[in-house]
């Protein structure tokens, strides 16, 4: 797995997510997206936007509600309440514009890779001058030929990409398309995710995956159990970072602290106060504690990787925040705070 | 790879392949899987081996067959039986293949998860079973023809040998023996494709189409029909039943296929089965449209 130390800021090509996409208008818009299979609510009032020519992460553990979600944008699963809009149709309609790869390439194991596109090229209405030029940027030229059955895990994914890219989309929905690949394979979807992003496509991605998150995608949203927790960039998700306080006495430091912060951002770890803050938020909580009395020996503030803030937001016995009624999801960034 | 995307909305909302590129899609997928050969294959070829090579092979050896004295054997192997030998084998061995065939196109789509992806490519879903359908037709009236021809060579083979009277069917004939060839071999191939898609798959799907056509069909008509009125009116409204008495009719009355039964008369078995191959398209389409693609 990849560390997180400075990925984000050395993108090759695109600008920076802030300067390429700064008001850029909605390409995907979920409101209250709902679905319930049984008594089962599997995806629960997904709000969220996708903005044009940004790379978007989809975040959450297993059974999270990920793959469900991208169906419904897709058309392929029917909401049972809320709505979404992908390229400013109902989802489902704007399907010229759209290439998925949802859970897996799903491809015909007795036709070769160039038939399997073939295929779908004739059911896209594109011509066969697509095929060639799919397969040669998942880089499958030489193996077109091949039967699919014959594939390699990571051959058959990147087939399913090409796939996806027959239309020439403007947006790609790709559902895990790291799954089951080695750190080669992963690099190359990487570099091929960010080549896409550079022709102006928007591309949404679900993974667990975080550190590819953390390279490659603009905006990220972290879901569990079918809620949304957060929707942010990747530098203000990581931004609400820890703080670690040395204080005396602790209990007087951890009332301070929440009736600063709130109770759910404060914890005690190995006799130290942990905060959930920003960096911008020590001043004040340095204030605070010295004016009630408490003696405060140390005061770091810690990064966290893209990995400890998703498993702490996705932590079972942590209610998410969008449990409590009537509160919005938390919305780390300039524009929410 | 191009580098130019279209505004939103610049394209419009649904572009994706016509009807017949989708067929041609389809063709290609039917061509290139071996199941497709082996299952349409086995058809003809059991159809020549029980109607002409088996009887043909009785008579040289003098001996009758089921039954019949040795001259009537040769009679029922010339070519002017062309259409009850072309197609007795359609209602019970046929319809198993066939309805096998069917029911491996649509559900194995499942099993792979390839809807999506054909789906996925814009196409409407009633659009995608119709490209479905038509290429099965398509495919069909090839088996259907390569049988009648199959058939024609070896009985004139037969005639040539025996120097017996090579008496070709009329056009008409031959005309209503493949139009009712195809429905029958249509109507089973849909009601395939209609249980794989039910099923969302092939396995099942294949297990209780054929304990249908080999098993329960043959025990309502053979052991409850004659028993109790309810079934003997049941048995009219069979698939198997009405296949067998359509090519009944069209072979003139006289096939001795097991399986292959006159129950009810060729116009209104004709109708019964365009009624099923109707339903199941419509059944199918219905599924397939409500439902949730997972
Ligand atoms: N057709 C279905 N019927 C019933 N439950 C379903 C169906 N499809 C999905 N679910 C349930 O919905 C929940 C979310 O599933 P989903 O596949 O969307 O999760 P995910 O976030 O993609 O997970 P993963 O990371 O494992 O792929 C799971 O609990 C799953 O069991
Ligand atoms: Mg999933």
């Amino acid at each position: 797995m990849q560390t997180a130390t400075g990925t984000v800021g050395q993108r090759p090509a695109p600008a920076p997510p802030s300067l390429r996409t700064p008001d850029a208008e909605p390409v995907v818009t979920t409101d209250r997206l709902t679905k319930r299979y049984g008594q089962r609510t599997v995806v629960d009032a997904l709000s969220l936007q996708v903005r044009r020519g940004e790379v978007f992460g989809f975040l959450g553990p297993n059974g999270a509600g990920k793959t469900t979600t991208l169906r419904m944008l897709l058309g392929l699963v029917r909401p049972t309440s809320g709505s979404a809009t992908v390229l400013g149709r109902p989802a489902g309609t704007s399907v010229a514009q759209v290439g998925a790869l949802v859970e897996g390439p799903g491809l015909y194991p007795y036709l070769s890779g160039r038939d399997n596109l073939r295929v779908l090229a004739r059911y896209a209405g594109v011509g066969p001058g697509r095929i060639a030029a799919v397969l040669d940027t998942v880089d499958l030229t030489d193996r077109a030929g091949d039967r699919f059955s014959t594939y390699s895990l990571g051959m058959k994914q990147r087939l399913g990409i090409a796939a996806a890219l027959l239309k020439d989309p403007a947006l790609v929905v790709l559902d895990e398309p790291t799954n089951g690949l080695d750190p080669a394979g992963i690099s190359e979807v990487r570099t091929l995710l960010r080549r896409l992003a550079a022709e102006g496509r928007t591309v949404v991605l679900s993974s667990h995956l975080l550190g590819e998150v953390e390279q490659i995608c603009d905006r990220v949203a972290v879901v569990a159990s079918g809620r949304l927790l957060v929707e942010s960039s990747v530098e203000e998700l990581r931004g609400l970072g820890r703080l670690v306080v040395d204080a005396d006495p602790l209990e007087t430091a951890v009332a301070v602290a929440g009736r600063l912060l709130g109770a759910d951002r404060v914890s005690v770890v190995d006799g130290a106060l942990h905060l959930q803050a920003a960096p911008g938020e020590t001043a004040a909580v340095n204030r605070a504690l010295v004016t009630a009395g408490v003696g405060v020996t140390g005061l770091r503030q810690e990064a966290r990787t893209l990995e400890e803030v998703f498993l702490q937001l996705t932590e079972p016995g942590d209610p998410p925040p969008a449990e409590t009624p009537g509160r919005r999801p938390r919305r780390v960034g300039r524009s929410a705070r | 790879m191009s580098a130019a995307v279209a505004a939103p909305g610049a394209r419009p909302a649904r572009s994706s392949g016509s009807l017949p590129a989708i067929v041609g899609a389809e063709l290609l997928k039917l061509r290139r899987r071996p199941a497709t050969w082996v299952l349409l294959g086995l058809w003809p070829a059991l159809q020549l081996v029980f109607s002409l090579v088996i009887p043909y092979i009785s008579y040289t050896r003098g001996s009758s067959f089921e039954g019949i004295p040795p001259e009537q054997v040769l009679t029922s192997t010339l070519p002017d039986r062309l259409v009850a030998n072309a197609l007795s084998g359609l209602p019970l061995f046929g319809g198993a293949l066939l309805l096998t065939l069917g029911a491996l196109l649509a559900g194995s789509e499942y099993g792979w998860g390839t809807l999506k992806s054909l789906l996925g490519q814009g196409p409407r879903r009633t659009t995608v079973l119709a490209g479905q359908l038509l290429a099965l037709v398509a495919v069909l009236a090839a088996t259907v023809v390569v049988s009648f021809a199959l058939t024609a060579a070896v009985s004139a083979a037969i005639a040539g040998a025996e120097s017996a009277p090579a008496d070709w069917p009329g056009a008409g004939e031959l005309a209503r023996g493949f139009g009712g060839g195809l429905l029958v071999a249509t109507t089973w191939g849909a009601l395939g494709v209609l249980l794989g898609t039910a099923l969302r798959g092939t396995a099942l799907a294949i297990g209780l189409g054929l304990v249908w056509v080999l098993a329960v069909e043959s025990l309502v008509v053979n052991v409850a029909a004659p028993l109790l009125g309810f079934f003997d009116a049941l048995q009219r409204g069979l698939p198997g039943v009405n296949a067998g008495s359509l090519v009944a009719a069209l072979a003139g009355g006289d096939v001795r296929t097991p399986g292959v039964v006159a129950v009810v008369d060729g116009g209104q078995a004709a109708w019964v089965l365009a009624a099923f191959l109707a339903a199941a398209s419509a059944l199918t389409a219905l599924l397939l449209t409500r439902r949730d693609l997972t």
